[in-house]
């Protein structure tokens, strides 16, 4: 199993809803997170006095997935995340040792 | 302002309802300025000390309503005593005033000329707090705030409005507080934060505002309020002053607005919605002393000016290093000497009085009178703001601990925090129940 992580911009969060649904995915978690990467926030004027804002708010989708479908859904992912602006954000997947359905005790890829 | 002595008989033919229902509403609106403010400023500080800002104008609500009904109203409106005090021991406690005495030159009776003034002197020092946002000890505020209405407040009224006071016996004009309000409170507020200094990181770390929809909640009533705090200040309304004063508070303020809107985008490049609160506020400043002695076209003139030059004023705390949290020595002191000093030029003899200023004939008399008023007001009230900070930094301490300031004094001076961000609770009620100790009795030795 794989876990798949996406850091993007809150407004792609729908289409990318949209496209997990249609792979079949069942489940995800959606985190509020904010940080920055390579574009450094923003500058905001408050009374003429200028702030440099480096945190931006970020969405930060969780999904688990079987081995063979993980790389198809990342690319899935990155394709709805995508506006070719800068801070569209970044996708990665790690392995995952177990998982366990919390009502029935299924483990594995029965859990997903 | 109306004249000032006192008609000890009760003359029942002359009290005018119009008159008097209108001071009573006037007195409201004036009322609702101080939760406005409390609004404007609660939400240009950060979340931590949010409750604070907003209790520092509250409490003025208390604490001044009692003092006022005590010996305030005496103080400041009371027989004059050597054009600096004024005194009359009916006034102590409202204790001899009668409901049908009216106050002297005018329809209203005693009671709505005193509640209308005490509106005044609870909001002018709320206005200081903006300036101590987010360090001071509430209880060092609350005896400030007892000392600085008593010393500076009360008698500074009576100069300016006062039968007897030396500025009104001068003929300063000041129609609803530019100097005795707004110039006192901006100098008051520059002498206490000389004193005891600036926010731990100001100018290192970014203090923005945490609501801005609060500020312009704020903002809005304050412009509401104002007109009973500017109209009201004819103490009556039959002779087209009020109306006047009423229509030169909205254009001023308008103006206002749209001048600090301009400056800031020609030099920040953004039309920011703090700067439509700010620019608002500096016009309702500004037009406060000035409006019953301009025209119209005179008061776009003064809110223009005001709107400008306070937005200019407001950088001055970064380049000349004093911490005025939320620039209430940029906005009403500066704000309270432009419109007050602009009578001296744009006062046209068709308003409140035929004093005439410079533009319309009038010579530089007006000016020298004006100067002569509000350098007084600013000079005494930030001497002795200054002092009376020093005083009570010295015995009680106006300063919460570094830590308390960094932590916030919301929960550390009153016990509560303005917003629950946590979706999981995560407290017990003092008193209740324990939940029954099962963990102690299944632990395991790892």
């Amino acid at each position: 199993m794989k876990l798949i992580t996406a850091v993007v911009k809150p407004h792609r969060f729908d289409a990318i809803k949209e496209v997990l649904q249609a792979f079949g995915v069942h489940g995800l978690t959606v985190t509020e997170a904010s940080g920055y990467g390579r574009q450094r926030g923003h500058t905001e004027v408050y009374r003429g006095a200028e702030y440099t804002v480096d945190l931006v708010p970020k969405i930060r989708i969780e999904v688990l997935a079987e081995d063979e479908d993980a790389e198809e859904l990342i690319d899935v992912i990155v394709k709805a995340a995508r506006t070719g602006k800068i801070g569209d954000g970044k996708v990665w997947s790690v392995p995952v040792e177990t998982a366990v359905r919390v009502r029935t005790g299924e483990r594995g890829p029965d859990a997903l | 302002m109306a004249p000032a002595a006192v008609t000890l008989a009760a003359d029942a033919s002359r009290l005018s309802s119009a008159d008097t229902g209108f001071m009573l509403i006037c007195s409201a609106l004036v009322m609702l300025m101080t939760p406005g403010l409390a609004f404007f400023y609660g939400g240009m500080v950060r979340v931590k000390s949010t409750l604070n800002m907003l209790m520092m104008s509250f409490i003025s609500l208390g604490i001044v309503t009692l003092l006022w009904v005590f010996y305030g109203f005496a103080l400041a409106f009371g027989t004059d005593r050597g054009s600096f005090l004024g005194w009359t021991s009916a006034f102590a406690g409202f204790s001899g005033i009668d409901r049908m005495q009216l106050w002297d030159g005018t329809t209203i009776p005693v009671f709505a000329f005193a509640v209308f003034q005490l509106m005044f002197a609870v909001i002018t020092p709320a206005l200081i707090s903006g300036a101590l946002a987010d360090r001071v000890k509430f209880t060092a505020w609350s005896v400030f705030l007892v000392l600085w209405v008593t010393i500076v407040y009360f008698p500074v009224a009576h100069w300016v409005w006062g039968e007897g006071g030396w500025a009104h016996d001068l003929g300063v004009i000041d129609f609803a507080g530019g100097t005795a309000v707004h110039i006192n409170a901006g100098a008051a507020a520059l002498g206490v934060i000389l004193v005891i200094g600036k926010r731990v990181g100001f100018q290192k770390d970014p203090m923005r505002p945490h609501s801005l929809p609060l500020v312009m909640l704020g903002a809005g009533l304050l412009w509401f309020g104002w007109f009973g705090f500017n109209a009201g200040s004819w103490l009556g309304n039959d002779d087209g002053v009020s109306a006047l004063m009423f229509v030169n508070t909205q254009i001023a303020t308008g103006a206002a607005m749209l001048a600090w809107l301009a400056w800031e985008r020609f030099r920040h490049g953004a039309f920011t919605t703090l700067g439509a609160a700010s620019g608002a506020v500096a016009g309702l400043v500004a037009i406060t002393p000035s409006g019953g002695a301009v025209s119209p076209l005179g008061a776009i003139a003064v809110g223009a000016v005001a709107g400008v030059l306070c937005s200019m004023a407001v950088g001055l705390k970064y380049r000349l290093g004093y911490d005025d949290s939320l620039d209430v020595v940029g906005v009403h002191m500066v704000g309270g000497v432009v419109g007050s000093l602009l009578i001296g030029f744009l006062a046209d003899g068709k308003g409140q009085s035929a004093a005439k200023g410079l533009f319309y004939g009038g010579g530089p008399g007006q000016l020298g009178k004006q100067c002569a008023g509000v350098f007084a007001v600013l000079a005494y009230s930030l001497i002795a703001s200054a002092v009376l900070a020093l005083l009570l930094d010295r015995t009680i301490g106006m300063r919460v601990t570094q830590d308390t300031e960094i932590s916030g004094v919301d929960r550390a001076q009153h016990a509560e925090t303005a917003y629950d961000f946590s979706g999981a609770g995560g407290g017990v009620i003092a008193g209740a129940a324990q939940a029954p100790a099962v963990a102690r009795t299944r632990r395991v030795d790892a």
